[in-house]
């Protein structure tokens, strides 16, 4: 991941605009017709050679969605979205499914290359992959910590780096497509428990066709060595990205999961509706991080990406553990709520997000946390700026049933407004059935005062150097939540999402 | 549904069938019931689908089928003593002259005897499409009309509701028309009862305008009967350098929805907005609060304190919209739920619309329960354990009640917490 | 007098008095001193009553009254007074109005007349005065944005004005600077005499200086492991507590 943090300085913007990811990437594609039907469903099933049951649970899905209305409770606008306007599978075309990244097409490698992932570089071009590789040479002394990276492009997964370390400890990481073949058992399982088919319209939409992504299951009582990574990019044109990811965590094992996110700058909106899915057992800790950077459209709001995705996940055992750190400083329209379900007796989860929106970006972001076992705990911390013409919401629930005796929340909530065309709303639902429950919930709004932006000017900053360290400190709680190499990448695109707002 | 359906087909049918023998047949308020019947038919009573409705359901008040009193009762009811020198008191929903004393000097009357003169008054607040105001405007068949020329101190005056059918459920709809002169000042001292045995639906719509400079101190204590039904509307309006000063107390009732709307309006204007909610047993309690902050330099304080006891049920909803003139809006909101027993829920959703940057506004809520180590310290020191609880409930509401500076509000404010604990949570 | 018989106590499983005997007549004043986690503090809340402690053994009298069969006010009003070593913040209670509310509950508990709120002013002066405090301690929410002295000093005020049997001082001295720990311990002083007996609970010998005790007790481990006169507390000072345990 730091590479890609380089890549902000090394890649230069292909257009005026600062969105410095915005390159779009000419190789052989292969798209499924346009539109969407069972027969598309059946497509993408068979394309990926799945079992009759997988094909039985997307059409079930496939079948509620079609009874299901878009939800429209969300602060945000947008023009109807044509779901027959758009390609549902794009896919690299390849002869036989890669089995190294030699086989990957040269164009896709030099992609990720200037996007700055390291498939195939850094730790792997440093000789510590390979078979029998032990995690102590894992970590070289004094290096710095590899990163196990699933790419997926448009469609699919292109590659995942670190394997066979991972698989020494047992370890099963590895495209979704690859996990209903290597380990249906653990899928089917798994598979839509957290997030049921019919939980809402895009989730449904998500379980009939989702395409790929991807697959964790940590062991009992593994550590796992390295930061796992997925870096998704959406490339072709008229394509919708329906990721689908699974983590699992099982008893007394931790992971800490990076994702990432770009697309090319296209004039068109185009639909990533992802589902992610965690799952932590007893004493199991689940870190899950997020630096979404999809293109968010132009300054006059054209283009961009609908980021209407479905996270959440089960703190099935007892003192588990799931916590989620997002940075959303892209897409055009974001509408997501990363949730944790506290099933297990002193689990806890914990929310902690900075969403942008800068320009006619539209952000409504959030998260519920539901107390169900005893003594849970919950954090929430919440920071949302807005510039330009953006609308940033924040909409929370906290809902504690009346078993979760001795249940404690705590939830922060700051907004930041640069300009006075822009908008910050705070919306959180508190919703307690229990006596020995105790929920705090603190927001404020308010701008960069004069005087600190005064103070950091005389010391020589310009404007937008100052609000840039402002907005910094302004997250640094949940900035200093992000694994570090991440939180330098997620401090840079903070100022660079926040460029031409000021003045 | 279909109980929601009929809920609003029996309120229409009441309008249809009443027609003529409301006040006001002949002029320009028949026009404004045509309309607001019209409203109502589309919307309906509100539902629990509706986001402002979602934690209080009103199927009870749809099924309950509620007609007029019709006929005032011959008999006065039983009033509590008087507090204030100057009492408006409405029986029923309908102004009861022989039990009230009307200040002078302004403009103090019963509605449904000025209908005439309240042309372009009645119904001038924005009703902001909410069928329980066009249900009130479509039924009320009589309200208080106060009107305070410039400079006026009004003083102090009460303001007395009292049910007193108990042979059948009946509904009134009372409309109140307050407005303060530049520079006017009144304190409003308000008391809702009714017979704890009777189903009543009492759904005043209050309208209130406080010009520039001017102050109005609105205490409202609720204390309906146990099966009763209130739904109250505020809709205030503030201009430059004018207070709104709003208190309400939720402590009777079996299903209350205190809603107040304030506008502030012009530069300077301000608004303190505070309340308990007590409910017990049985009792469903619902503040909900909208502050529209439309212009420059305004502040407004809100603090809101509900205490549960038994199988209640309490729900707060604060919305504060900052518009992108309002700028250097100073905005506070708190409210804070304490639980006092395992079958009592607590719904909150305070929210914040913000379009203007350089504002200061936050928001707090908390909910939990009495703090076992204050309930052992005061225990330590030999206060029993029902008195130390009463004490820490009492200090639990104190922030909210602070509010209320008027000694003759102060103590029926007391009064009605203290007859609330020894009543309903001792 | 009051006669600690077997005391076993635990919290949450976990037994932290494990057999305590300890007698302390009318009118003396008795320390108890111990290293942190004896369970110092697990006493001074079993005494008083507060819930989380389980009592697995042995007895508790006060002047020959079951006291452990007692609610918290009842044990107050019979006279047993905890001066916390965290006193709690009531916010929204006004201090005056609690201790006139605790005042007239110990005095009705015990058949006698309420103060009215004249009597009660002119009394708590009084106190306020000989203990050399402002009156704006009276008009403040209880322990609301006190200092930790202050908190301490508002502790002895109550002390002085509910003027219990038995003054229980859980680590009074902690987080005093020596100011304080002056105007606490003449506070405890002037009750002294042949109706008032004290358990000092403290860490260190400091305390004993200002108030001297007639006895000192070693708790370790749950257990009373040694008795002796004052000159036991200026021992432990010199030697600690490890060559106690030996």
């Amino acid at each position: 991941m730091p590479a890609v943090a380089e890549t902000i300085e090394t890649v230069q913007s292909v257009t005026e605009s600062g969105y410095k990811w915005g390159f779009e990437t000419d190789i052989e594609m292969e798209f499924a017709p346009k539109g969407l039907n069972e027969d598309i469903v059946r497509f993408i099933s068979a394309k990926k050679n799945e079992p009759a049951w997988l094909l039985e649970w997307r059409l079930k899905a496939f079948a509620l969605w079609q009874k299901m209305e878009e939800p429209d409770w969300a602060a945000v606008s947008y023009p109807k979205i044509d779901y027959q306007d758009a390609y549902y599978y794009a896919a690299p075309k390849t002869k036989a499914g890669p089995k190294s990244l030699d086989e990957v097409d040269p164009e896709l490698l030099k992609t990720y290359a200037k996007l700055g992932i390291p498939l195939k570089e850094q730790a792997i071009l440093a000789g510590v992959e390979g078979a029998g590789e032990t995690p102590a040479e894992a970590f070289p002394a004094g290096g710095r910590m590899p990163v196990a990276v699933d790419a997926v492009f448009d469609s699919v997964s292109v590659a995942t780096t670190f394997k066979k370390t991972l698989e020494a400890q047992g370890i099963i990481f590895c495209s979704i497509s690859e996990a209903v073949q290597t380990h249906p058992e653990l899928v089917r399982e798994y598979l839509g428990s957290v997030v049921p088919q019919a939980d809402n319209y895009f989730a449904a939409l998500n379980s009939a066709v989702f395409t790929d992504g991807s697959f964790v299951y940590i062991p009992k009582g593994v550590r796992c060595p390295m930061e796992l990574s997925t870096y998704f990019r959406i490339n072709a044109k008229s394509t919708g990205q329906f990721e689908r990811t699974l983590i699992i965590a099982d008893a007394g094992s931790q992971v800490s999961y990076l994702e990432g996110c770009t697309a090319p700058m296209r004039d068109e909106n185009q639909l990533h509706a992802a589902v992610v899915e965690l799952v932590a057992m007893d004493d199991a800790t689940i870190k899950y991080s997020t630096v979404q950077n999809w293109y968010p459209g132009d300054e006059n709001g054209v283009g961009g990406i609908y980021n209407f995705v479905t996270k959440r996940g089960a703190c099935r055992g007892a003192r588990s553990k799931i916590s989620w750190t997002q940075v959303e400083t892209g897409s055009a329209i974001t509408w997501k709520y990363p949730s944790c379900i506290l099933q297990g007796d002193d689990s806890v989860g914990e929310f902690y997000s900075v969403a942008i929106t800068n320009n006619r970006q539209q952000a409504d972001t959030g998260t519920k946390m539901f107390h169900i076992g005893r003594n849970t705990r919950s954090t929430i911390v919440s920071k949302g700026i807005s510039a330009g013409r953006g609308q940033n919401t924040y909409r929370g629930l906290v809902k504690i049933s009346p078993k979760a005796t001795g249940a404690r929340n705590f939830t922060q909530c700051d907004s930041l407004l640069i300009g006075d065309q822009c908008g910050a709303h705070t919306v959180p639902y508190i919703e307690n059935r229990c006596l020995s429950a105790k929920v705090e919930h603190e927001a404020t709004t308010s701008r960069i005062a004069e005087d600190q932006l005064f103070y950091c000017r005389q010391r020589g900053l310009n404007e937008e150097e100052a609000v840039g360290l402002i907005v910094n400190g302004f997250c640094r709680e949940v900035l200093k939540e992000l694994p570090m190499e991440f939180a330098v990448e997620a401090q840079k695109l903070l100022a660079i999402s926040l460029e031409g707002s000021v003045g | 549904m279909n109980a929601m359906t009929t809920g609003s087909d029996a309120f229409l049918a009441r309008y249809d069938g009443l027609g003529g023998r409301l006040p006001g047949r002949d002029g320009y308020v028949a026009g404004l019931r045509a309309r607001a019947a019209e409203a109502f038919r589309v919307a309906g009573l509100p539902h629990r689908r509706l986001e402002a409705w979602r934690y209080t359901d009103l199927s009870a008040v749809a099924q309950a089928g509620f007609t007029e009193a019709l006929t005032l009762v011959e008999e006065a009811p039983a009033l509590p003593p008087a507090r204030a020198p100057h009492r408006a008191v409405f029986v029923d929903g309908r102004f009861a002259a022989n039990l009230s004393r009307m200040p002078e000097g302004f403009r103090a009357v019963s509605l449904a005897g000025a209908l005439d003169a309240a042309e372009g008054v009645l119904g001038s607040a924005p009703e902001q499409g909410l069928a329980l105001v066009a249900l009130n405007t479509m039924l009320f068949e009589d309200g208080l009309w106060l009107d305070l020329p410039e400079g006026t101190d009004g003083g102090t005056m009460e303001l007395l509701s009292v049910a007193t059918h108990t042979d059948r459920p009946i509904a009134f709809h009372p409309r109140h028309i307050i407005r303060l002169g530049r520079g006017s000042t009144l304190t409003l001292i308000e008391t809702a009862t009714g017979p704890n045995g009777a189903a009543y639906l009492h759904n005043p719509v209050y309208e209130i305008a406080v010009a520039e400079g001017a102050t109005l101190s609105h205490v409202r204590l609720q204390r309906e009967g146990r099966k009763a039904f209130q739904l109250s509307t505020v809709l205030a309006s503030v201009q430059a350098g004018g207070t709104y000063d709003n208190f309400t107390l939720n402590a009777g009732g079996r299903l209350v929805r205190n809603e107040i709307h304030t506008a502030l309006l012009g530069p300077k204007a301000a608004c303190h907005m505070n309340g308990a909610q007590l409910a017990a047993d049985g009792q469903h309690a619902d503040t909900t609060t909208f502050l529209d902050h439309a212009a420059p330099d305004c502040a407004s304080r809100q603090t809101y304190k509900t205490v549960l006891a038994g199988k209640s049920r309490g729900v707060f909803q604060g919305k504060i919209l900052v518009r992108q003139a309002a700028q250097r809006t100073d905005g506070y909101q708190m409210n804070q739920a304490l639980l006092l027993s395992e079958e009592a829920e607590i719904d909150a959703k305070p929210q914040l619309e913000i379009y203007a940057d350089d504002v200061k506004c936050s928001h707090g809520a908390t909910v939990g329960a009495l703090d076992e180590s204050q309930l052992f310290y005061l225990r330590s020191r030999g206060i029993p354990a029902e008195e130390a609880r009463a004490m820490l409930v009492q200090a639990f509401l104190t922030e909210a009640v602070e509010g209320v500076t008027d000694p003759l509000a102060q103590d029926a404010l007391a009064e009605a917490v203290e007859g609330w604990w020894e009543k309903e949570a001792a | 007098m009051l006669k600690i018989e077997g005391l076993k106590a635990e919290i949450e499983g976990k037994e932290i008095l494990k057999g305590i005997d300890l007698e302390v007549p009318m009118g003396e004043v008795h320390a108890i001193m111990g290293p942190n986690g004896s369970g110092k503090s697990t006493l001074s809340y079993v005494l008083s009553g507060r819930e989380g402690y389980e009592i697995t053994g042995g007895s508790v009298t006060f002047d020959g009254v079951d006291l452990l069969a007692m609610e918290p006010e009842e044990r107050a009003s019979a006279g047993v007074f905890l001066a916390f070593q965290y006193p709690v913040e009531l916010p929204g209670v006004g201090n005056a109005n609690f201790l006139r509310t605790a005042l007239n509950a110990q005095r009705r508990a015990r058949g006698e007349s309420e103060l009215d709120a004249m009597q009660f002013l002119k009394m708590a002066r009084a106190r306020l005065k000989e203990l050399q405090m402002s009156d704006e301690m009276l008009k403040r929410n209880v322990n609301v944005g006190f200092s930790g002295g202050e908190k301490k000093r508002n502790e002895v005020l109550q002390m002085a004005l509910l003027a219990p049997k038995l003054a229980i001082l859980d680590e009074t001295d902690s987080g005093l600077d020596i100011d304080a720990l002056k105007i606490v311990s003449d506070g405890v002083n002037a009750l002294r005499g042949p109706g008032f007996s004290s358990l000092v609970i403290t860490h260190y010998q400091r305390l004993l200086n200002h108030i001297v005790p007639d006895r000192v007790h070693v708790l370790m481990g749950g257990r009373i492991v040694r008795s002796g006169g004052k000159e036991l507390a200026l021992e432990l000072e010199a030697e600690g507590y490890g060559t106690i345990a030996a």
